[in-house]
């Protein structure tokens, strides 16, 4: 598939609007501004686009919805968290290519009515911070941003609100309080964003992937955008491959690429022509997969049948070395030091299995362990307002129901087979 | 009582000018002061409170939920190194190992004189060029133990 997302990403400069308009940068917005706003949402909705967040949400439902409230203003975020690990993808739209994400938000807030627009981005870009605010600054030179538009009577002011690190204020909720300055915390729904969002008015959150392919429906039309990928989840997709690859990176594929294609055609198969253990598809919140699985199509649907999800897209490969227990014990030290502690099955139970993981992984376990490992997950399973507990349940059950060997080797031994060790962190 | 810098204060009140509501600017506010002082102590964070004008509880609560607000002094290069499931896959607990052998510190901890802290963090989007670590803003990827002591050699 030609690059669609990430076809100037080497341009050199491209973070200059100059460059980027040189490069067809902003056309979308005489396109867009020429539609009345209901029609570009009803071009956004034909395509089919879907949340790249994780969720996978429809797009242009989730703006319906905000659309119909009328209430003023409106806000549009674009979520550049990028907090799930394993996830990279996110990156070159902010330290990169900025420009397609800004237009991609203007084109989107013209949809849904947003007069504000804020991007909720990860305190660890700060590369992403600056060439952010640099180049909207060169879009509200440009008249590209700020008051009427272009001439139009469509105003949209858009800002940098730099996270600190926090993996929660990544879901959508917790982001709005985070942008309030609150500690960024879950909110039970309802009242939905689309009528309570930030500052209590209409919001639409929407990852920053989701975002850039706007402008490429409004350019191109729903017809062909809608052409690529599959059905049910059309488009293109950046994956994040990483894990024991010849060739880990970045690459834009077609939705529906398989996971046989993105491991040894693009990822280059194995490093030192190992053989595959299994993959985390969709970053570490996701069920893990074993070869079995490798002529599954990357999609929606294909992953969720597989008893997995695509997530982010953000596939880690791991090799026949590989510890199994050593890495669902450092998934659950992530989750552990994440859970925000509001909730007790998440912050007591990402703890005790932490504790469980890390004993086992150091000479100590028991074959009990096992089940409470799989009782702990059942009790967190629906027992929190946020999904970040789900997440850390993911790892486990899925590890336990394909390499339970493995803790099973942990326990017999008495000891990690690899000779890893669990580290007590600081 | 510590004064936060003119400028510091000019840049939060810039900011506030960006959202409905003033509350929105306690982040930046975090930020702006750590840029300024190194590490955001409870002065620091009162500081912040009273320019952002929110309660200091409000101001501590924020500061302490987040892992990029040092709480306490840091080292003048801060080494955040990334042991996250694709790093870790990657051999990032041997670059680890490396670190803390090589400086005499554990991780967590900063050099008796002040020069380095070293801080095992999560995931930080490098994760198809791992193990990766940032220090004092700069990206450093594919590491190696040869690397590692070039890197630190030159610091
Ligand atoms: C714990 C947790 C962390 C999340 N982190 C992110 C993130 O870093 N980036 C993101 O775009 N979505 C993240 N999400 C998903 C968001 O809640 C939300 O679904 C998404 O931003 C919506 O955008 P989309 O519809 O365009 O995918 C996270 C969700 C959860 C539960
Ligand atoms: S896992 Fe290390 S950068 Fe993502």
């Amino acid at each position: 598939m030609d690059r669609i997302l990430l076809k100037n990403v080497d341009v050199p400069n491209i973070h200059d609007i100059d460059v980027y308009m040189a490069h067809g940068g902003y056309i979308s917005l005489d396109k867009a501004f020429a539609m009345d706003p209901k029609d570009v949402l009803e071009e956004v909705k034909r395509s089919g686009l879907r949340g790249r967040g994780g969720a996978w949400f429809p797009a242009g439902m989730k703006w319906q919805f905000c659309v119909e409230v009328p209430k003023f203003p409106k806000y549009l975020i674009a979520n550049a968290d990028e907090g799930e690990p394993g996830t990279f993808k996110d990156r070159p739209f902010l330290e990169t290519d900025p420009h397609q994400l800004i237009e991609g938000m203007i084109v989107s807030a013209y949809a849904i009515g947003a007069s504000g627009g804020y991007i909720y981005l990860r305190g660890e870009y700060p590369d992403g911070y600056r060439t952010l605010n640099t180049a909207i600054k060169q879009a509200y030179d440009r008249n590209l941003l700020g008051k009427n538009i272009k001439g139009t009577d469509f105003s949209f002011d858009l800002t940098v609100h730099r996270g600190a690190g926090a993996y929660i204020c990544g879901e959508a909720s917790a982001l709005i309080e985070s942008l309030e300055g609150k500690r960024g915390q879950f909110r039970v729904r309802p009242p939905y964003m689309a009528t309570h969002g930030a500052f209590a008015m209409p919001t639409v959150v929407n990852n920053v992937e989701t975002l850039v392919n706007v402008s490429h429906i409004i350019n191109h039309g729903a017809d062909w955008w809608g052409s690529i990928g599959t059905k049910e989840s059309p488009g293109p997709k950046v994956f994040g491959i990483s894990g024991h690859l010849n060739r880990p990176g970045l690459y834009e594929e077609a939705m529906g690429v398989t996971l046989r294609e993105l491991i040894y055609e693009r990822g280059g198969g194995i490093r030192g022509g190992k053989k595959l253990k299994g993959v985390i598809p969709g970053g570490v919140s996701t069920s893990m997969l074993t070869p079995d699985f490798l002529d599954m199509k990357m999609d929606v649907k294909s992953l969720q049948d597989a008893g997995s999800a695509i997530g982010s897209g953000a596939l880690m490969v791991m090799d026949e070395d590989t510890c199994i227990v050593h890495i669902v014990w450092r998934a659950m030290a992530f989750f552990q030091h994440e859970s925000c502690g509001r909730c007790t099955p998440c912050r007591e139970g990402t703890d005790w299995m932490l504790q469980i993981l890390a004993r086992m992984e150091n000479g100590g376990g028991r074959m009990e362990d096992l089940d409470i490992l799989a009782d702990v997950c059942h009790t967190i399973h629906h027992n929190c307002f946020c999904p970040l507990g789900e997440g850390a349940v993911m790892p486990v059950l899925s590890s336990l129901k394909y390499f339970r060997h493995e803790y099973e080797e942990h326990i017999k031994a008495g000891k990690c087979p690899k000779g890893l060790r669990a580290r007590v962190r600081h | 009582m510590i004064k936060l810098s003119d400028k510091t204060i000019a840049a939060i009140e810039e900011n506030a000018t960006r959202y409905p509501d003033r509350n929105s600017v306690l982040m930046f506010g975090l930020w702006k002061a750590q840029e300024e002082l190194g590490h955001l102590s409870p002065e620091a964070i009162e500081a912040v409170a009273e320019a952002v004008r929110v309660p200091r509880a409000k101001a501590q609560g924020v500061a302490t939920y987040h892992s990029l607000y040092w709480k306490k002094p840091v080292g003048e290069n801060v080494i955040m190194l990334c042991t996250n499931v694709a790093c870790t896959l990657m051999g990032a607990e041997t670059i680890l190992e490396h670190i803390e052998n090589r400086l005499g510190i554990k991780e967590g901890h900063t050099t008796p004189d002040g020069k380095f802290t070293l801080q095992e963090v999560e995931c930080i989007g490098s994760c198809g060029y791992g193990p990766a670590m940032v220090i004092n803003e700069t990206f450093y990827f594919d590491l190696t133990i040869n690397k590692i002591d070039d890197i630190l050699a030159k610091l």
